[in-house]
């Protein structure tokens, strides 16, 4: 297949040349340097963004799922300096010292979480060119730097010295342990079906079709299991246990206030990004425009839309079905999460595997 | 049936019963919003149920005619004590001794809206309406006089068909 279309919004050119400019003013490791700082300010911008913009999302469409509309007086018509004020408030609150906390921990704890989900955030394929961090383990890489979570999770619950945020924290890790296990089985299965690792790899073997028509009903099936146990791992929807309000004041955060409660706060809604932009880069494609092979004329009008646009499409469309689950499903106690997982998620997602690799084997997906 | 088909019919049902849970869900979602912007559409959109009680009202017909007989059920059936009727007996044309209704009163700052004394009332007599914009300074305001100035007692039909 002719691959030269992707060259149209490819950002490549634009950062040669930058790294060039610079080389031609500093030495080379001054340059990478400032490119480095550089890149930090703008993914930690674009995360601030996209928290506003999904907490916006998810009052709107809460509302909307419950028949009433939200937030629609702050800012002119539809609200939309509702968040933005929340934030602001939330900047200026008091950040209270426990007496009794293990103060350390205490304080590490929500820059665990957040560190945990701006490094899985900077993984995601934005645009051709626009990947972040990508390397041939990438998605492997993302698996691993997320689960750093977990562990401030645990921590707050354990340093705040409470019966809630323990419990909370203990449901949490108990659940998330044991969801990456479907989460890591369904990724492989895209893995074996891409035959790479490589978070750029992945998106360019979808060229021809992406990956949940490739393989047949194989990757539709891992796809709800990835989007079941990535929810999961947000801590959100029917799984959100670990900060059950009516019996556990708020969980693992019960104890925080200002803006260390806001870290968590945000690494709640960017989690929920990520899983959604890694679930869009592993089914849906990425950035890669949708092509149906044959149609050369139509392929050519799609691939005239940024990757990008393509790219925070999907991750809406996903983040959307997400948010649906969410405001549908009641809670689940902790041994129907657990029964879920070890009982039927599980071994659905290793029949998966198993068929996905006889299917490459034989040479039977698309 | 085997434990297997049990276990394998399990996905089944739950993926059903979870489907349809979604469908109900996103039903709800693209229906028409319930929320009243209130202070804004007052006059405009603004819908109340019909049957909302915010204020017990005394139905009046031309000639101002109401259908109050002055028994006092209400007033008895009313937990509150919030309904008080006064009446005083009178001699008609036939030399008949008939109670007659002289003040219906009633205070909106102590009623319920419990509906006992209109589903008390004999003859249909008062009802409760949406009208609920209700809020005054004094106190004094919530006590209301529920007939009219010179209203009377609506003769009853069979009467006039022997008249």
């Amino acid at each position: 297949m002719n691959q030269s279309f992707l060259d149209y919004y490819s950002l490549t050119p634009f950062t040669e040349w930058i790294h060039r400019t610079l080389c031609g003013v500093m030495p080379e490791n001054w340059a990478v340097f400032v490119e480095g700082v550089a890149l930090g300010v703008v993914i930690l911008l674009a995360y601030a963004v996209l928290a506003v913009v999904l907490i916006y999302m998810e009052r709107r469409v809460c509302g909307a799922f419950q028949c009433r509309i939200g937030p629609n007086r702050v800012g002119g018509r539809g609200g939309l300096l509702q968040v933005p004020a929340d934030v602001l408030k939330i900047l200026t609150k008091e950040i209270i010292r426990l007496k009794r906390a293990d103060h350390l921990l205490y304080e590490l704890a929500p820059y665990l979480v957040i560190l945990a989900s701006i490094i899985s955030f900077s993984c995601l394929p934005w645009n051709k060119g626009a990947e972040v961090l990508d390397m041939q383990i990438g998605i492997f890489f993302v698996l691993a730097s997320s689960s750093i979570g977990v562990l401030g999770i645990l921590l707050a619950g354990w340093s705040s010295n409470n019966k809630y945020t323990i419990i909370g924290a203990v449901r949490s890790g108990a659940m998330i342990i044991s969801y990456e296990l479907s989460l890591g089985i369904t990724v492989l299965t895209v893995v074996i079906l891409s035959g790479t690792m490589s978070i750029s790899g992945i998106v360019e073997s979808q060229a021809g079709g992406w990956n949940i028509f490739k393989g047949h009903i194989l990757t539709l099936v891992a796809f709800v299991i990835y989007l079941i146990s990535g929810n999961a791992e947000a801590n959100r929807g029917p799984f959100d246990l670990a900060e059950a309000e009516q019996e556990l004041t708020a969980g693992y955060h019960t104890e925080y206030s200002g803006m260390h409660f806001g870290f968590f706060y945000l690494a709640e809604y960017l989690n929920l990004f990520i899983t959604s932009g890694i679930a869009s880069t592993l089914f849906l494609g990425g950035w890669m425009p949708f092509h149906v092979s044959g149609l050369d004329g139509f392929n050519a009008v799609m691939d005239y839309i940024p990757g990008i646009v393509w790219f925070l499409g999907k991750t809406f469309f996903v983040i959307f079905l997400l948010m649906w689950i969410r405001w549908t499903f009641p809670r689940l106690r902790i041994d129907q999460v657990l029964t879920l997982e070890w009982k039927y998620l599980m071994q659905l997602s290793l029949l998966i595997m198993l068929l996905m690799v006889v299917l490459k084997v034989f040479g039977l997906v698309f | 049936m085997s434990k297997f088909t049990k276990y394998i019919k399990r996905y089944w049902r739950s993926t059903e019963s979870l489907a349809g849970g979604l469908d109900t869900s996103m039903k709800v979602f693209l229906r028409k919003k319930v929320t009243e912007q209130y202070p804004e559409n007052r006059h405009t959109t603004l819908y109340i149920p019909e049957r909302h009680r915010a204020e017990l009202m005394m139905p009046h017909y031309e000639q101002n005619h109401h259908h109050c007989i002055a028994c006092g059920l209400c007033q008895m059936a009313c937990p509150n004590g919030t309904i008080h009727v006064v009446s005083e007996m009178r001699e008609d044309a036939d030399g008949k001794k008939k109670k007659v209704l002289v003040r219906y009163e009633y205070d909106l700052g102590s009623c319920m809206f419990c509906q006992l004394c209109v589903n008390a009332c004999p003859h249909g007599a008062i009802r409760f309406t949406y009208d609920f914009e209700n809020a005054v300074f004094e106190r004094e305001k919530l006590l209301l006089t529920l007939n009219k100035a010179g209203s009377s007692l609506a003769p009853a039909p069979e009467k006039k068909v022997n008249q």
